[in-house]
């Protein structure tokens, strides 16, 4: 069973329906003991970084994530990959999961070219780096769904794929074990980011129908 | 390189697909969730439905269809029509929308914008705009379906909600829509250059180079059709074929 974080966050349902759709058993909870029983866990998110902490505080559920990311897969989407980080820049400062080493800020304005449009909203290309489970059948033709304003400076051994909006951002990254975080969403991703959430599911030994 | 998107429209009453003919009679064209089905399968990058049911029962049956689709279909999806206050934005978002809508109830209430961007954030308010213009390079914006003038400059509008903490706007040309004789590039053009947000260009694409050509002359990031794809004259695979071949990044 993979579990789904509920934090309040906006797009719970979007994950949870596609797992539904993939034949994945999935659950939406905000308890400790479901989240250590779980085989893998998914930190959805969309709005502002600090709030978001807040909201996993409010909860108790910080020490337990960082506890149980390092003991199984655990992906962190849009917001909650932007989480693994150190800590971030948006609208203050605030201190994140720290599961990553990197810290999250604006994206920068390219100099001396034409104004980036903020947010980055729409399908962008994966320039993958290395391969990682979660690329399985994913190649340098796909394109996945952004929306973000804020992105990850991190190592670039924890980038396993980029898309270029004014320069590298990181998409894709890792720890190169059990710690995965989706900065696009692949629940909006259409076939290819179903895929990718399969390959997750297999990660996590859990089962699912047919590939999509 | 983000690719510029290609956004097919549903208009949805009573939880049926319908689109005007020729501006008089309604005409059902299907399933809602079926032809979001179709859709993706021809490769939309996005997915609009707008709720003109005027009831409020309509209401109900209109969130179930969005709650069916987001169920079956796995790109983005933006929901308008009917919005007017920060409750109508959650339920909407809850029923698996991804973004909503707000065209002329922002007008009668800015706030609404404002309050939508710091709760659910920018990325899920999109501002709808029905302008006309008024004389050279100047446009006003119209409410209520564009049915009444309300004497606001569309730029001046456009820096207003970009203030408020809009997340992109959806930009229909009253004097282009459903002319089929291109989209409004002067228009698109104008609001554009103004202002740092994705623009979706709407009203008049009757051509496949009409795409192309919004793209190739304006900053638009996306564009939008509802009766051309509808009534199959052109499919989203056409439109992205013609692009590329035109060295345009589409996915």
């Amino acid at each position: 069973m993979i579990a789904i974080v509920d934090y309040n966050a906006g797009n719970i349902f979007s994950v949870r329906n596609a797992l539904e759709f993939l034949g994945i058993d999935c659950l939406i909870t905000d308890s400790r003991q479901k989240l250590e029983d779980a085989d893998g866990i998914i930190l959805p998110g969309v709005g502002a970084f600090g709030f978001a902490m807040e909201s996993l505080r409010e909860r108790s559920l910080v020490d337990t994530l960082r506890a149980e990311a390092v003991k199984k897969p655990f992906l962190g989407i849009c917001l909650g990959m932007q989480l693994l980080f150190e800590e971030s820049f948006e609208l203050g400062r605030f201190e994140g999961l720290g599961l990553l080493r990197g810290k999250v800020d604006i994206i920068r304005q390219p100099e001396g070219e034409k104004p980036l449009i903020l947010p980055q909203m729409g399908w962008n290309r994966l320039d993958i780096r290395f391969d990682c489970p979660l690329l399985k059948g994913v190649t340098n033709d796909d394109y996945v769904y952004f929306v973000h304003s804020y992105r990850a400076y991190c190592d670039e051994e924890s980038i396993a794929a980029s898309a270029y909006y004014g320069g590298d951002v990181p998409a894709l990254v890792t720890d190169g074990k059990t710690v995965f975080g989706a900065q696009f969403h692949p629940e909006r991703s259409g076939a290819v980011g179903l895929g990718m959430l399969t390959s997750f599911a297999e990660l996590c030994g859990v089962s699912h129908g047919e590939a999509y | 390189m983000l690719a510029r998107r290609i956004i097919p429209c549903l208009d949805v009453r009573d939880g049926r697909v319908v689109k005007g003919v020729n501006f008089k009679g309604i005409r059902e064209v299907g399933d809602p969730v079926e032809c979001a089905e179709e859709y993706n399968k021809q490769g939309a990058d996005e997915i609009v439905f707008y709720d003109i049911t005027a009831s409020f029962e309509g209401r109900g049956v209109f969130l179930d269809v969005v709650r069916k689709t987001a169920k079956k279909v796995f790109v983005p999806l933006t929901v308008g029509g009917g919005i007017k206050t920060v409750d109508d934005i959650r339920e909407t978002l809850r029923a698996g929308a991804d973004k909503v809508s707000v065209n002329s109830q922002a007008v009668k209430n800015p706030q609404l914008i404002k309050d939508g961007a710091d709760i659910f954030g920018s990325q899920c308010i999109c501002v709808g705009i029905d302008a006309k213009k008024v004389s050279e390079n100047k446009w006003t914006v119209y409410i209520n379906g564009g049915r009444i003038d309300i004497g606001i400059d569309l730029i001046d509008w456009v820096h207003k909600i970009e203030q408020l903490g809009a997340g992109e706007i959806c930009l229909n040309s009253i004097d282009a829509d459903g002319t089929k004789n291109g989209f409004d590039i002067d228009m698109l053009k104008a609001v554009c250059d103004n202002c740092s947000i994705p623009v979706i260009a709407s009203g008049g694409a009757g051509r496949i180079s009409d795409f192309a050509e919004v793209f190739e002359k304006t900053g638009a990031t996306a564009a939008l059709a509802a009766s051309l794809f509808h009534f199959k004259e052109l499919t989203v695979g056409d439109v992205k074929d013609h692009c590329r071949s035109r060295g345009i990044i589409v996915r």
